[in-house]
């Protein structure tokens, strides 16, 4: 697809705005639909846009391929390691309480990590699957 | 994407407030939402018999990807934005390429089948009448009183109203009470993940050091 214009610009013109709508799903997962599952999944979906059409090369140059692997375990220990300080302040694993005065603003702080936890393992899973996939047969 | 979630927002604004656009709407007294979910599920019966006979992989895999579009449809007439979000993104998105970049790597034509298809149909014969048999001594379905409803659901419920926790209750539910069960399932994306890796890459590491070993592999690899 090296020659084909339209879907190159159109793709450059669209990445961006993927790529904000997965924070938006990210950060906006309080007040509406979608978490970090969801927006891990967009964010692999920019990435695999972007391997569709510039090639698997150039997407492992703009995102390694050692990081999205490093991302696979770093996502899980950000979940765990939220529960790990919520201990370390007195509280019960995955307890919140302990991260802010106010009980309502420790929680939202809780569940903003929790939620990058899961937004890095998911993206970082979705794309190591799909470099590993493409990566095979070349 | 990026319009299916846009518009799921919208919708889950609307329902919180209670006045969804096709809440309470009705043609003939058949209501919208019922009239919706016949629509969407017969298009889902037709695209299932369409997958079985479909000999063609990439036919297949763009028929599951249209299934699942449906399924995310179905999710929003429910009212299960984040589920249809998650359908929507998974099935139709991150499992079609997964799918295609498997078919590069395999053929994409099924052989033709060449046992016989009694003992099959016998199977999925049994194995559907013990579903429907199952679904006998399930509540009717969304009935509000159902058991599924009854144990900690009003109680995280209420808790998060008196919490003030986000507004969105899915996600108090999901990354609060139920934060094991959510690092439960981190932990089992974590686990495929490393798996494929491993099923993948092992086998392509060995490939290309036979490829040039013996040097005869190098076109296959």
């Amino acid at each position: 697809m090296k020659l084909d214009v339209i879907l190159r610009v159109g793709t450059k013109l669209v990445l961006p705005f993927i790529l904000l709508f997965a924070f938006y799903v990210q950060f906006h997962g309080d007040y509406g639909p979608g978490g970090g599952f969801q927006a891990g999944v967009i964010a692999a979906g920019m990435v695999i846009l972007y391997a569709i059409i510039f090639g698997l090369k150039a997407a492992q140059r703009v995102i390694p391929q050692e990081l999205v692997q490093v991302m696979i375990p770093l996502g899980v220990l950000v979940y765990a390691g939220t529960g790990v300080v919520s201990m370390l302040l007195g509280y019960k694993f995955l307890e919140y309480t302990g991260f802010a005065q106010k009980f309502l603003t420790a929680h939202e702080w809780g569940i903003l990590f929790v939620e990058l936890g899961v937004f890095i393992t998911v993206s970082g899973t979705m794309s190591a699957m799909f470099y590993a996939f493409v990566g095979r047969g070349r | 994407m990026n319009k299916d979630g846009v518009s799921g927002a919208v919708v889950e604004g609307a329902s919180v407030q209670g006045t969804g656009l096709i809440k309470g709407a009705s043609i003939e007294g058949v209501p919208v939402e019922s009239l919706l979910m016949m629509v969407l599920l017969t298009l889902l019966a037709v695209i299932t018999i369409a997958i079985v006979r479909q000999r063609n992989m990439f036919g297949v895999v763009m028929l599951a990807s249209i299934y699942s579009f449906l399924m995310a449809s179905v999710m929003m007439v429910l009212d299960a934005v984040d589920v249809a979000m998650t359908e929507a993104s998974v099935g139709a998105g991150i499992s079609t390429v997964i799918l295609l970049a498997t078919l590069h790597l395999t053929k994409s034509v099924e052989y033709p089948q060449v046992r016989g298809v009694i003992i099959p149909i016998f199977v999925s014969v049994v194995v559907g009448a013990a579903l429907i048999w199952g679904t006998m001594s399930l509540p009717p379905f969304g009935i509000v009183d159902a058991p599924v409803h009854m144990h900690t659901a009003p109680t995280y419920l209420a808790a998060s109203r008196d919490h003030l926790a986000p507004p969105n209750m899915v996600t108090s539910v999901l990354a609060d009470y139920r934060s094991f069960d959510t690092l439960g399932e981190t932990a089992v994306i974590f686990t495929a993940g490393i798996g494929v890796l491993m099923l993948l890459k092992g086998r392509r590491r060995k490939m290309l050091g036979e490829s040039e070993g013996q040097g005869d592999r190098g076109g296959e690899a």
